[in-house]
């Protein structure tokens, strides 16, 4: 196991994940064209199965499940082009990924963010 | 001879281009980080740099998972802002600077930083963001710039000895240009962030003002510092701070701090900028 595994609520992009999530990752990046977008937000389902995702890559993607998509190996930086989209900002991604509201998330921000203390390790936070 | 003479720091969060595109600048959320970048449109517009050297990251956006350049130095005669999912930024295109770009690569390839050369590539908000902080909304960019560009997004990033000691043949090749070019180098990205599962949202302070601190008073230590120690402390996109260290390789050992601004939040962001000069200068 390497060290930032035992990082909290935190998946790292190491070569497993990539390695993973190459073509849930792919997909994203054909976000990048006005007309692919157009042709997801269509028909969402055929879009997909353009690509050779897993079953799991791809309902994480049709149903939003934005810390699915991560476990299966999906990027932020890739997954954001979804949420691009979709027309979320990255703060309302942010809010679904830890599990509160968009205003609970902006307010914590406004506070000064999520605090470091007892976010530095599993064993701390157990 | 070209010579560089100063250093910026900054963050490159999308969401403060945005802001700006959408002319949200005096809104109360923003006002703060607009205003914290007064000082340095002032300073930039009196220093006049011929060239920018602006490191930064591509978020996914000329660089997919099918090619990962570990450092990546742009030599055409222009890059154009990138589609990122909602439509190009309405900002100048990027004049670069080939004939010193392409100096440096050839440079830095001798030095045994095996860069790689890109003639064609698209600039996303880690370039366009810093620009539109230190210069606003220009009809042109005032001077050329050379991307350049570092992976951050698949890990292992280069460590941050590595980015120093790049920033330090940077030097050495700008300095060997014949040209006389007054050059200002940017690193960008950070500072504590997390964008990214239960996580997300982390800000850690003293970190970043440590961080910052250090850029004068004792960058080894930033040098020194591990992976582990920006995910854990700084948050999993907070390692991109390894890109301000190759901003201050590439200055004099002994700097000045002439400013700074710190700000959260900006987005999810702990925003942090900072301006040095070498000594000499």
């Amino acid at each position: 196991m390497a060290d930032y595994h035992d990082i909290p609520g935190t998946t790292v992009f190491d070569a497993a994940q990539s390695r993973k999530g190459f073509h849930l990752n792919q997909f994203c990046m054909s976000l990048m064209k006005g007309e692919n977008r157009e042709a997801f937000k269509a028909d969402q389902r055929a879009y997909v199965d353009r690509f050779p995702m897993t079953e799991a890559q791809k309902l994480s993607v049709l149903n939003r499940d934005w810390n699915g998509m991560i476990a299966q190996g999906g990027n932020i930086y890739f997954t954001a082009k979804i949420a691009a989209t979709d027309g979320l900002s990255f703060q309302q991604v942010a809010a679904m990924m830890s599990g509160v509201t968009q205003s609970e998330y902006a307010a914590m921000m406004l506070a000064g963010g999520r605090s470091i203390e007892g976010n530095r390790s599993k064993s701390e936070k157990a | 001879m070209a010579r560089i003479v100063a250093g910026v720091g900054t963050s490159h969060v999308p969401a403060v281009g945005a802001a700006l595109d959408l002319g949200k600048t005096a809104e109360p959320y923003w006002a703060p980080v607009f205003a914290g970048y007064e000082f340095s449109k002032k300073w930039i517009e009196e220093i006049k740099p011929d060239v920018i050297i602006l490191v930064y990251n591509d978020h996914a956006s000329a660089f997919s998972l099918e090619l990962i350049p570990t450092f990546a130095i742009g030599c055409a005669d222009e890059f154009a802002p990138a589609d990122e999912g909602w439509g190009p930024r309405p900002v100048p295109t990027v004049k670069g600077a080939p004939d010193l770009a392409w100096h440096i690569a050839q440079s830095l390839v001798l030095d045994e930083f095996d860069m790689t050369i890109v003639n064609k590539m698209d600039v996303d908000h880690g370039l366009t963001v810093p620009l539109s902080l230190m210069f606003g909304q220009p009809e042109q960019w005032p001077c050329a710039v050379i991307p350049l560009a570092v992976n951050v997004v698949q890990y292992p990033p280069p460590t941050g000895n590595r980015c120093f000691n790049l920033g330090r043949a940077i030097k050495k090749a700008v300095e060997s240009f014949p040209e006389d070019l007054k050059v200002v180098v940017f690193g960008t990205g950070g500072m504590s962030h997390q964008l990214q599962g239960p996580r997300a949202g982390l800000i850690n302070r003293e970190f970043d003002t440590r961080f910052l601190d250090n850029m004068t008073k004792d960058p080894k230590a930033n040098v020194a510092l591990p992976h582990i120690e920006y995910l854990r402390e700084a948050g999993s996109e907070g390692v991109e701070l390894v890109m301000w260290l190759v901003m201050r390789g590439a200055l004099s050992d002994d700097v000045r701090e002439v400013y700074r601004f710190y700000h959260v939040p900006a987005s999810n962001t702990g925003l942090g900028h900072i301006i040095l000069e070498n000594e000499s200068a």
